[in-house]
């Protein structure tokens, strides 16, 4: 036991740290509020509250003839085959996208550094991967439909652009992190880097490539929804006619289809990878 | 004929001549599941392109090709005069905002629902369970986009819809991860605290928060990137910020604005993940 | 308080089914304000012992009675409240890595606290003076603003025990208190409990490894083998032959070279990490 007892200390020395984060978050938030223009009570206002009223009230019930559900399937076999399509489109994009940028292929690494030619490309192409991803869907989407009008094709070029440029990074990183003496060893004893990637990357890494691609295979749908909205067609595109028209109970049937449908995308997602992991 | 997995010969002393002869694997065996579930992706992706009426003519013939190219150089060079620029920035500023309040917000509102959704421990019975994680996922199922064209019948145009559209989809986002995170919290110390009597709120406070907090942070951080994605593409229904400044320009073949608000959301993009992964790396220190 | 067990029988909640109860027929009384030790080789039961007086095991067999009630038979709110009077310091010290000493030590205290005065202490600690007084007597009063991780092991087990102080309890469960601590520092921390526990009137029940410590410090001991008691005696009556008999084919328990706690429950496990979806 200390036979000298101390004093205890006066006040918890945290105390101030704590109060000065908080007065600075205070401080940051006020402008936060104010140019998003943050004014929860408007929400209130009778006028709103009597729009929003009508619109939830036409909620119920939801559109369920027999016609609405037939466009409804139909559309949403459009949405996921876009999705598909479009993920297609990016696999053809990214794979030779990845072979470019991934260091494991490289012959002037194989002695010790990269020269800097080959260095320099690979850079150049993880950068185009970069540009690819950094650029949101919908605005490729919006450039699209410019381009070729309304319609899937606009949305399937969207996917293919951006998703090409997600699965690029991520394959490239997952060749990258696997163990490379397989294919190394190839490629010092004189096969092509083709030859390499089939016989040494690929087939070590395929099961985690083939899991991720379907991954984002499932990401890809609900990105799909939400490109109808400028015009890719789809459910997306029946969801902003509806909501246009306020017509909650099509707004409605619409929502649950679309997250049943995510719901079993997710399902057949994870079966998938489990089967073929 | 002996079967192929025979030897075909034995010699005298019990030896065999020729080794098995092995066929190698067919290529499409009926019993392997991998196999049917090949099959079904192509069948999809054949199906998806033929369903589908893709104007690939359209796209790639020669007059396509020099159409595209005169629009992509309409791009260049981007309009960069200041009065444009000052509201560029302007727009910028406010996607921040509506990306960082709205994170913020969904972060609070997915702790508020995320103790109700957790187990603190094994036997715990946790009420409302079942329904709070229905909640959750109803909120995070529905796109931000699809919850900006909602809200805006309720709160008008403006970047409040789209403050409120993130923070209610994020919410449902975060809600599920903080409580997968606090159900993997160590037990040690609630249960401590339970055996001296403590109620679960306060269990929940002195014991299981300190200890995932860094966690959520992280996860409110991360979060917060994809927002920022998010927020600059809301404006497109109407919710304000460079979405609806892209938009507009856009409706107005305006290229060479849409080029400098484009190159403003690519400059936003990496700007929040710099200062994002700044912060999750002080957080881990 | 009273602690009474009658014929107890307890499994371990992880236990494989078919094998021996941890606990087999123990009776055992502790009348108020008194100070035993347990000791005991490994797998003896020491721990099960405490985790059923302090209520946090159900006894399979047999019946706990804390001041003539059966606490199982109780409400639930009446059973927390009671809780709230037994305080239990496990052997792995249960704070939270990224705490503050000062919140963690005064989170013995929150049975007596209301609500609103538990989320103001999380704010600004409700009692810093308890708190260093408490933590001066394990001589940590310096480490009262560290975090919790930035403290050894044995610093630690001290935090854990200083909790104690604390707590609104009339009953200390304490399992294992010396298991991380140097010779001179078990002295210390054991004479500070059981001077403490002697001054409230506490009545404390203690497992040791270390059975000079326990034969130095408490005046009854009892010993446990095999979830059996072995005996019951005061200290002055156990004898060499007696604990040659309790750790039989444990020898190197007995001359001091106790099994170190489970190092790996230390170290808390790293939360699993959690799938995002589509960023």
């Amino acid at each position: 036991m200390n036979p000298t007892r101390t004093a205890p200390p006066a006040r918890d020395p945290a105390w101030l740290g704590r109060l000065s984060w908080c007065a600075a978050a205070l401080v940051v938030l006020w402008p936060l509020m104010h140019a998003t223009e943050f004014r929860p009570w408007i929400l209130f206002e009778a006028r709103n509250l009597e729009v929003t009223g009508d619109f939830l009230a036409s909620f119920f019930p939801p559109a369920h003839s027999a016609e609405f559900l037939a466009m409804a399937a139909r559309e949403t076999w459009r949405t996921v085959a876009i999705a598909t399509a479009g993920l297609t489109l990016a696999l053809a994009i990214a794979a030779p996208l990845t072979l470019l940028a991934t260091s494991v292929l490289s012959v002037s690494a194989l002695p010790g550094r990269m020269a800097r030619g080959p260095f320099l490309l690979r850079q150049m192409v993880r950068w185009l991967l970069i540009v690819l991803r950094s650029v949101p869907e919908l605005v490729w989407a919006l450039v699209f439909v410019r381009v070729v009008g309304l319609g899937p094709t606009a949305g399937v070029l969207a996917i293919a652009l951006t998703y090409g440029g997600m699965l690029g990074k991520v394959y490239a990183e997952i060749l990258e992190s696997g163990e490379p003496h397989a294919t190394q060893t190839l490629l010092r004893n004189g096969s092509s880097r083709l030859q390499a990637f089939f016989f040494g990357l690929l087939p070590q890494n395929a099961a985690e490539l083939t899991s991720y691609t379907v991954y984002r295979w499932e990401c890809a749908i609900r990105s799909s929804v939400v490109l109808g909205f400028v015009g890719a067609g789809g459910l997306g595109q029946q969801m902003d006619n509806s909501m246009k028209m306020f017509n909650g109970g099509e707004v409605l049937t619409m929502l649950a289809i679309f997250v049943a449908l995510v719901a079993l995308a997710d399902r057949v997602s994870a079966g998938l990878r489990r089967a073929l992991g | 004929m002996p079967a192929p997995s025979e030897p075909s010969v034995r010699r005298r002393d019990g030896a065999a001549a020729h080794a098995p002869y092995r066929l190698p694997p067919r290529l499409f065996d009926a019993r392997c599941r991998a196999c049917w579930y090949s099959v079904a992706v192509i069948a999809l992706v054949v199906a998806s392109f033929a369903s589908l009426d893709l104007q690939w003519a359209q796209f790639f013939s020669l007059e396509a090709a020099r159409s595209m190219g005169r629009f992509v150089g309409e791009f260049f060079p981007p309009d960069l005069q200041p009065a444009f620029v000052q509201r560029v920035i302007a727009a910028t500023w406010e996607t921040l905002a509506m990306s960082a309040l709205g994170t913020a917000l969904a972060a609070v509102g997915g702790l508020a629902l995320a103790l109700p959704a957790s187990r603190l421990h094994e036997d715990d019975p946790a009420p409302g369970r079942v329904s709070t994680r229905l909640l959750l996922n109803a909120l995070r199922s529905v796109p931000e986009l699809v919850w900006a064209a909602l809200l805006l019948i309720a709160a008008g145009l403006g970047p409040f819809a789209g403050t409120l559209a993130l923070a209610f989809h994020t919410a449902g986002v975060l809600g599920r991860l903080f409580a997968e995170a606090i159900e993997n919290a160590p037990p040690g110390p609630g249960a401590a605290l339970r055996g001296q009597g403590v109620g679960r709120l306060r269990v929940f406070l002195y014991a299981t928060l300190p200890q995932v907090l860094p966690q959520l942070m992280s996860y409110t951080l991360y979060r917060w990137e994809n927002n920022i994605r998010a927020a600059a593409v809301l404006g497109v229904v109407g919710a304000g910020g460079l979405g609806q400044m892209l938009a507009f320009h856009m409706g107005l073949f305006h290229m060479g604005k849409t080029a400098t608000i484009i190159g403003a959301m690519l400059a936003l993009v990496a700007l929040v993940d710099g200062m994002s992964l700044a912060a999750r790396r002080r957080l881990t220190r | 308080m009273k602690l009474v067990l009658q014929a107890v029988s307890a499994r371990h909640p992880a236990a494989r089914a078919g094998a021996a109860p941890a606990l087999q027929g123990l009776t055992l009384e502790v009348a108020p304000g008194e100070q035993l030790a347990v000791i005991g080789p490994s797998g003896a039961g020491k721990t099960t012992l405490v985790q059923v007086l302090s209520c946090a095991m159900r006894p399979a067999a047999g019946h706990l009675h804390v001041e003539d009630v059966d606490p199982w038979t109780l409400p639930r709110r009446e059973l927390q409240r009671l809780r709230g009077q037994l305080f239990l310091a496990p052997q792995v010290p249960p704070l939270p890595p990224r705490q503050r000493v000062v919140t963690s030590v005064l989170a013995g205290r929150l049975p007596a606290l209301s609500l609103m005065a538990s989320v103001r202490s999380l704010f600004y600690p409700s009692d810093i003076p308890a708190a260093h007084a408490a933590l001066e007597r394990f001589d940590l009063g310096d480490k009262l603003f560290e975090r919790v991780d930035r403290l050894s092991g044995g610093e630690r087990q001290r935090v854990g025990l200083a909790r104690a102080f604390l707590a609104p309890a009339r009953v200390w469960l304490v399992d294992e208190p010396l298991s991380a601590l140097d010779p001179t520092r078990s002295r210390l921390a054991l004479a500070a409990l059981v001077d403490e526990a002697r001054l409230r009137g506490v009545t404390m029940v203690a497992t040791l490894h270390q059975v000079d410590r326990a034969l130095d410090h408490f005046p009854r001991i009892v010993g446990l083998r095999d979830g059996r008691l072995a005996f019951d005696l005061r200290a002055a009556d156990v004898t060499r032959e007696r604990l040659a008999a309790l750790y039989a084919q444990f020898e190197h328990e007995l001359r001091g070279e106790a099994a170190a706690p489970d190092t790996h429950a230390d170290a808390p496990p790293q939360p699993a990490p959690v799938v995002m979806h589509c960023r």
